[in-house]
């Protein structure tokens, strides 16, 4: 049977580990195990990479300690299982907020290193890894590392998106980000097609820390990559309106028999909320949670996919011919009448990314939720991957559950240089997967 | 700001509780076995808030080590006013039932150093004439049972002395919290099977600040195991040593 407890976002593989063990002590080895080891964080990575079928993951949820916080300087020290949510929790009243956060605040410190996530505003603040001063890194056969840009470089740029690979990352010295409260000034407006998406982002992101567009997958033709384009910076203080402490989101009650997101209701959702405003451009105020985490308002929302779960797609293409390849890949999306409701486009900019298998990369990303329909999926998806490589882009393994070995060895370069620092205790699904036919 | 001592600060359990304490403000003192962990511990509740903390190493089942450990606690926090005893063992009930020894050092551990412990802190309160002494003693102390009886009996030891240290201090302004968790998932509970009964710490950390804040007498946590207690203990025996429990 597969363990539901410790399955992934999508839901898909299935998959079983051989056992589960905690760390809940930093100061302890990691913990021995008779199969090869895998950390497993808050499970909010969408396809493989967080599971070892047949081997053993370590629950980090038990490393969940601060260990300290300096609100002159806003550096944070804390075990490797905290969540970015208990971050926030701690440092948003006291004027300090994450420097780089992923669309949802339900992931660990540890996790958001491993696949050095990225945010809304990648053009300035680059990736997650970029804000982390140091970390400790535990190997299986006990060795214990302090590694940052300075001390052990080659370790730390192997660990920073080294997808738990290299080891159990135990503790973390993160720099955070001043704000003056908890409030995000927001312009949005309506596009009518990528090419106004690309001028849009590319005069917002001067000004405007963050960035980001939602667009419409079932769009065709000239029409293809319209949507809507949010722009937003931390709201300078305003009063002082009390920080609505949200508690108990909703939670998605049960697994539905088949994806509420199918033929039927993907084109009028995406057409709805296309027109969902008779205005096309409006300024408002949004607290800093619906912001930047409106899927965490409802609790297992993956639920909605049905049984078979979904696959997350999330590539970067290059700045050259970036319209060509996102237009031809949203174009066989919506011809396969594919795709979701989620669908996300934004500029990365330049600012180079820490570590040697980082995805984020300079270029266009375009992420999107597929519900699992077996073959057709899975082909469209090679499809995609075939546009992306011709581009010279790259998938990122986050949200990964099935890109081939060579493709993977295309868009990670790196990944013969980074495998002399994978620890041999260590293993997952996906990198088994993604080495099969490799050496 | 409460002044608040915890023996067994490292128990996943107190630790839960400690942080509600530490986001009250309240300076901690904490005693444990291993110093590095305690420190980890005492770092993290100093960033959540607490007032003050204080580290000291003592294991519990040393009994000379009681007073001076309570003194160091009222020197650093300048006084005491909130005891909570957290420490324990789940010894192996088969190594129980095979080995004399092993079962005389569970009760050692889960009832013959708490009556020390406690009888020290309770004359102390009583000599200031203020005070709140909580334990952590098990549901498991409500009914012996073939899978736990030692530990259980052990608990229910502890259960019988707290109802007779409050009967003692009734009006003398020092009040006495039994907590009975059921099973939670704790270190202590690592090689069990996770069955739907099962809450998490931070659930029974969360009631255990509560029932403190309320200056309640008994708290079952989470509070439906009131209800299986009073169930079990309420069946024939006959019925009773049918069961599996
Ligand atoms: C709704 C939603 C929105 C998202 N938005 C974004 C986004 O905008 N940008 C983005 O970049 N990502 C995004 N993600 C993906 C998510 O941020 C990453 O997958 C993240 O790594 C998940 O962290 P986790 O703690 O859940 O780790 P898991 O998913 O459990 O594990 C992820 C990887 O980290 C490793 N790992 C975890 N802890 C440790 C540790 N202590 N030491 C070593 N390795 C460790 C695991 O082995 C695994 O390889 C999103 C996910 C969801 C569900
Ligand atoms: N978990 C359950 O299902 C459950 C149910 C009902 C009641 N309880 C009770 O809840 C309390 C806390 O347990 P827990 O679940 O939180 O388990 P835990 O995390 O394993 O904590 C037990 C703690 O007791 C400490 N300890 C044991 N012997 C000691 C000694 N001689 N001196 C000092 N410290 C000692 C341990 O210290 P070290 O870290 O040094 O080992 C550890 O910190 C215990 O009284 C337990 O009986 C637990």
């Amino acid at each position: 049977m597969p363990d539901s407890a410790h399955a992934s976002w999508g839901r898909y593989p299935a998959s079983r580990p051989a056992a589960v063990t905690r760390a809940t002590d930093r100061h302890r080895a990691v913990p021995e195990a008779a199969t090869p080891v895998l950390a497993y964080g808050n499970g909010r990575s969408y396809g493989d990479s967080c599971l070892n079928n047949g081997g053993t993951l370590v629950e980090t949820r038990g490393l969940d300690r601060f260990i300290a916080f300096d609100p002159t300087t806003g550096v944070l020290d804390c075990e490797a299982g905290v969540l970015l949510a208990e971050i926030l929790a701690l440092a948003v009243p006291q004027g300090w907020f994450l420097p780089v956060t992923p669309g949802t605040q339900y992931v660990t410190v540890g996790g958001a290193i491993a696949n050095d996530v990225h945010g809304k505003n990648h053009h300035v603040a680059g990736t997650f890894g970029r804000h982390v001063h140091e970390l400790e890194l535990r190997r299986t056969d006990g060795d214990c590392l302090h590694c940052s840009r300075q001390l052990n470089a080659d370790w730390f740029a192997a660990t920073v998106g080294g997808l738990g690979l290299t080891g159990l990352v135990t503790r973390a010295r993160i720099g955070l980000r001043r704000i003056e409260g908890p409030y995000m000034d927001v312009d949005t407006r309506r596009f009518d097609d990528l090419d106004t998406f690309l001028k849009l982002s590319a005069a917002a992101d001067a000004d405007h820390e963050y960035t980001v567009a939602w667009t419409d997958c079932t769009a065709r033709g000239r029409a293809v990559g319209r949507g809507w384009f949010m722009q937003a910076n931390h709201k300078p203080a305003l009063g002082q309106k009390p920080d609505p402490r949200r508690r108990g989101a909703p939670a998605f009650p049960f697994t539905t028999p088949v994806s509420m997101i199918n033929r039927a209701t993907l084109r009028p959702l995406n057409t709805l909320y296309f027109h969902r405003r008779w205005r096309s451009a409006w300024r408002d105020t949004q607290h800093y949670q619906p912001y930047f985490y409106p899927l965490d308002g409802i609790r297992h929302w993956n639920r909605a996919y049905g049984p078979t779960g979904f696959l997350q797609y999330q590539c970067v293409v290059p700045h050259t011919d970036a319209r060509a390849s996102i237009t031809e890949l949203l174009e066989r999306i919506a011809a396969a009448g594919a795709g979701s409701f989620l669908s996300v486009l934004k500029v990365f900019g330049d600012v180079p990314s820490p570590g040697l298998m980082s995805f984020p990369r300079p270029g266009v990303t375009l992420a999107l939720d597929f519900p699992n329909r077996g073959r057709p999926t899975f082909e469209l998806l090679d499809a995609l991957d075939g546009v992306v490589m011709a581009a010279g882009g790259a998938v990122y393994p986050a949200k990964d559950a099935r890109m081939s070995g060579a493709a993977f060895r295309q868009y990670f370069p790196e990944w013969r240089r980074f495998s002399a620092y994978v620890d041999p205790g260590v293993s997952s699904s996906f990198w088994r997967r993604v080495m099969e036919e490799a050496q | 700001m409460r002044k608040i001592l915890i023996v067994g600060a490292t128990s996943a359990i107190a630790e839960q509780a400690a942080r509600r304490f530490a986001a009250d403000g309240d300076a901690l003192f904490l005693v444990g076995r291993r110093a590095d962990r305690l420190e980890a511990v005492a770092d993290d509740l100093k960033v959540r808030g607490a007032h003050t903390t204080g580290t000291h190493v003592m294991d519990a089942d040393d009994l000379a080590a009681h007073a001076p450990m309570l003194d160091a606690a009222e020197a650093a926090l300048g006084g005491l006013d909130t005891v909570l005893v957290a420490y324990g063992t789940l010894p192996d009930q088969a190594a129980c039932a095979a080995e004399p020894a092993t079962a005389v050092a569970a009760w050692h551990t889960n009832a013959v150093s708490q009556i020390a412990l406690l009888t020290d802190v309770a004359n102390r309160f009583e000599r200031q004439g203020h005070g709140l002494i909580a334990a952590i003693s098990s549901v498991a102390g409500d009914r012996g049972r073939a899978s736990n009886y030692v530990y259980g009996s052990a608990k229910a030891g502890l259960n019988a002395f707290l109802d007779g240290l409050r009967h003692r201090l009734f009006g003398s302004g020092v009040q006495v919290l039994t907590i009975r968790p059921g099973m939670v998932d704790t270190p202590m509970t690592a090689e069990f099977d996770k069955g739907p009964l099962f809450a998490s710490p931070e659930k029974v950390g969360g009631d255990i600040h509560k029932a403190i804040g309320k200056r309640r007498a008994v708290c079952y946590t989470p509070g439906f195991w009131w209800l299986i207690m009073t169930v079990i203990q309420s069946l024939p025996r006959a019925v009773f040593h049918r069961t599996q429990l």
